[in-house]
């Protein structure tokens, strides 16, 4: 075997952690796709050296964490105002890169008419949407993007439309609005998908600083915990059950 | 020279922001403070200082505005009315939870629900006992007239960047739509980025730079023994604020053997309330909390050595009166009279008031 000295030479780099990743151990459950794009947020901000220009705002959700996993100046808010409060951020400070990372239950549930009137507006910002169907953070409950038939623990026969509604198709409502000049829904469950997430956010991030307009990136994605089936699975039943209703790709690209 | 206007009381806290170098300003239309933006829009700051000015979708949104532009180091503000700053108590309890500045003004209509458009001063329970969850305290200043509108402006910013705590300015319908004499202040800049981080920049999300630790603005903690030690900080900030941050006016009071207790709009009733109760030969003077948090008690305290009641004058079912009560202690009589339902107290009402229920009464 080559001498550990050997291997952790320079020249034989090929990948290391985010600078803009903190050392905390991740809150995170295995298999959560929280990590994944908090590795792509990182990356981005990283490779166009905007540490020190961006502003992001996480709120309640699991990711209400971010601040601990981020290296740059982050603001918790509360439940489903995240776009409100980039809204001040982005015209109190229109030199730096502000995005919002929200969860479904917060950006497609009790956050509604900020996410709506701030993409209307067409804040200069970055919208990260991490869709999992489900209230991750308070213990699995049904959110608005749950599916028809989906078990959780509010909607524990599978959701079922008479009672609670359709599932939410957001995404779809924000790319109607002028204000937006970019809306994607993408995944991270296979190395590909990983690839064009990434891509994605770069270029959301690129919008900011050519001050285009919001850039909102929906994330599909998998909550082991919530669902109960380990993170193979999880991705299992994501494709099976999650990307035909949310199917991946651009909606909008001006 | 001394720059003097008739103005509106909403108007001046528009003029006032500017000239003080408020940053920013998000709010939302109610009754009776909607002139404070319909001004803000005719001025048209941002192409005279920068100012940022924004009709938010709601007042929830417009408080979480001012959550975001506190946080990096800005002067914001909001107003509303009553029922507008029931919506933005979450926000509020963040922004205090945060240890985030700012000035909220509540232009205080009659409640409870959607309630009246008329005056009201039924938000005293909401300005200064909380309002929003969790243990917090606002400052809570209460102008008497639109000099004081244009005035605690200014005072409001500086006590909450002193404190990092937010600030109330309670004023009510009167003092909102009711014009007069002021005279406005002279233009201080903008702070530019620069001085933010000067002053700001050791806590405030302004851009993590190399020379220090990203900033996080977060009112969450999860360890229960730090969040106590966090509750046990903000207690001894508002001891501070309670010790130096008193401020009260008194009015005939040396001789006085009856006192009139009221902040706002009801100070300015009972002033002509004293004239007409002293040409009866009944010396009554004026105490007006100007900060009702943090609450006068000491100087009510040391008027008990020479009065032997108190009337409290609110547009409200009580309210104040219980502070009135806990600071005099069952020493003398204190009593409540008030209007409600946007209904104005006439001096004559409050002059009849003080002798049935105080002076007859006793």
């Amino acid at each position: 075997m080559a001498d550990i000295n050997e291997i952790i030479k320079e020249e034989n780099l090929v990948y290391s952690k985010s600078k803009i990743l903190t050392d905390n151990i991740m809150s995170y459950c295995p298999g959560c796709t929280h990590g994944v794009v908090h590795k792509l947020v990182a990356e981005v901000i990283e490779e166009m050296n905007i540490q020190e220009k961006t502003i992001g705002v996480c709120p309640v959700g699991c990711s209400v964490l971010a601040y601990k996993f981020l290296n740059i100046d982050i603001q918790q808010a509360s439940h489903g105002r995240a776009p409100a409060v980039a809204t001040a951020v982005a015209r109190l400070k229109p030199d730096k890169y502000v995005f919002t990372y929200q969860g479904d239950g917060d950006l497609a549930s009790i956050g509604t008419g900020e996410i709506i009137h701030a993409c209307n507006r067409g804040e200069n910002i970055v919208v990260i949407f991490i869709n999992n169907g489900i209230y991750g953070m308070t213990g699995g409950q049904m959110a608005p993007t749950s599916l028809i038939g989906m078990p959780t623990s509010t909607s524990p026969y599978g959701r079922d439309a008479k009672l609670a509604g359709n599932p939410l198709k957001i995404t779809e409502l924000i790319a109607q609005l002028p204000g937006t000049t970019f809306v994607t829904r993408q995944a991270a469950h296979t190395p590909a998908a990983v690839r064009k997430c990434k891509k994605a956010i770069l270029k959301a991030f690129e919008n900011v600083g050519n001050k285009k307009g919001t850039s909102f990136i929906e994330v599909v994605s998998t909550c082991s915990s919530g669902w109960k089936l380990s993170p193979v699975k999880s991705n299992e039943w994501m494709v099976e059950h999650m990307l035909p209703f949310y199917q991946l790709g651009d909606l909008k690209d001006e | 020279m001394a720059d003097y206007r008739l103005m509106k009381g909403n108007e001046v806290i528009a003029e006032a922001a500017i000239r003080y170098g408020c940053d920013g300003y998000f709010g939302y239309p109610i009754t009776p403070q909607s002139e404070i933006m319909e001004t803000l829009m005719v001025r048209k700051p941002w192409e005279e200082t920068g100012m940022v000015v924004l009709q938010a979708e709601s007042e929830i949104a417009a408080i979480n505005m001012v959550y975001g532009g506190a946080a990096c180091g800005k002067k914001v503000m909001t107003s509303s009315s009553s029922p507008g700053i029931s919506l933005k108590q979450e926000g509020i309890s963040y922004i205090a939870g945060a240890e985030l500045p700012c000035v909220i003004v509540n232009v205080v209509r009659g409640g409870p629900g959607l309630g009246t458009i008329q005056p009201g001063q039924s938000d005293y329970f909401q300005a200064v006992k909380g309002g929003g969850h969790g243990d917090y305290r606002l400052i809570v200043i209460a102008p008497a007239s639109v000099q004081e509108m244009n005035d605690f402006v200014g005072l409001g910013f500086d006590l909450a960047f002193k404190y990092r705590n937010p600030v109330m300015i309670l004023s009510d319908g009167v003092i909102g739509q009711m014009m007069e004499k002021v005279q406005l202040g002279e233009f201080k800049p903008r702070w530019t980025d620069e001085e933010i981080i000067k002053m700001n920049g050791s806590w405030a999300t302004t851009g993590k730079t190399s020379d220090r630790e990203r900033n996080i603005i977060t009112s969450l903690e999860l360890d229960s023994s730090r969040q106590e030690k966090f509750n046990h900080k903000l207690i001894e900030k508002y001891k501070t604020i309670s010790e130096k941050e008193v401020r009260f006016e008194k009015i005939a009071c040396d001789d006085a053997e009856y006192l009139f207790i009221a902040y706002g709009s009801s100070s300015r009733i009972c002033q002509k309330a004293i004239e007409i109760a002293r040409e009866k030969g009944i010396k009554v003077g004026l105490l007006r909390p100007i900060t009702l948090f943090p609450f006068p008690t000491k100087q009510i305290q040391a008027m008990l050595k020479q009065v032997k009641g108190i009337l409290t004058v609110e547009m409200s079912a009580g309210q104040m009166i219980e502070d009135v009560r806990l600071a005099v202690e069952g020493k003398v009589p204190v009593e409540h009279f008030g209007r409600l339902g946007g209904m104005i107290p006439s001096p004559n009402e409050a002059v009849q008031a003080l002798e049935d229920q105080i002076i007859k009464g006793k």
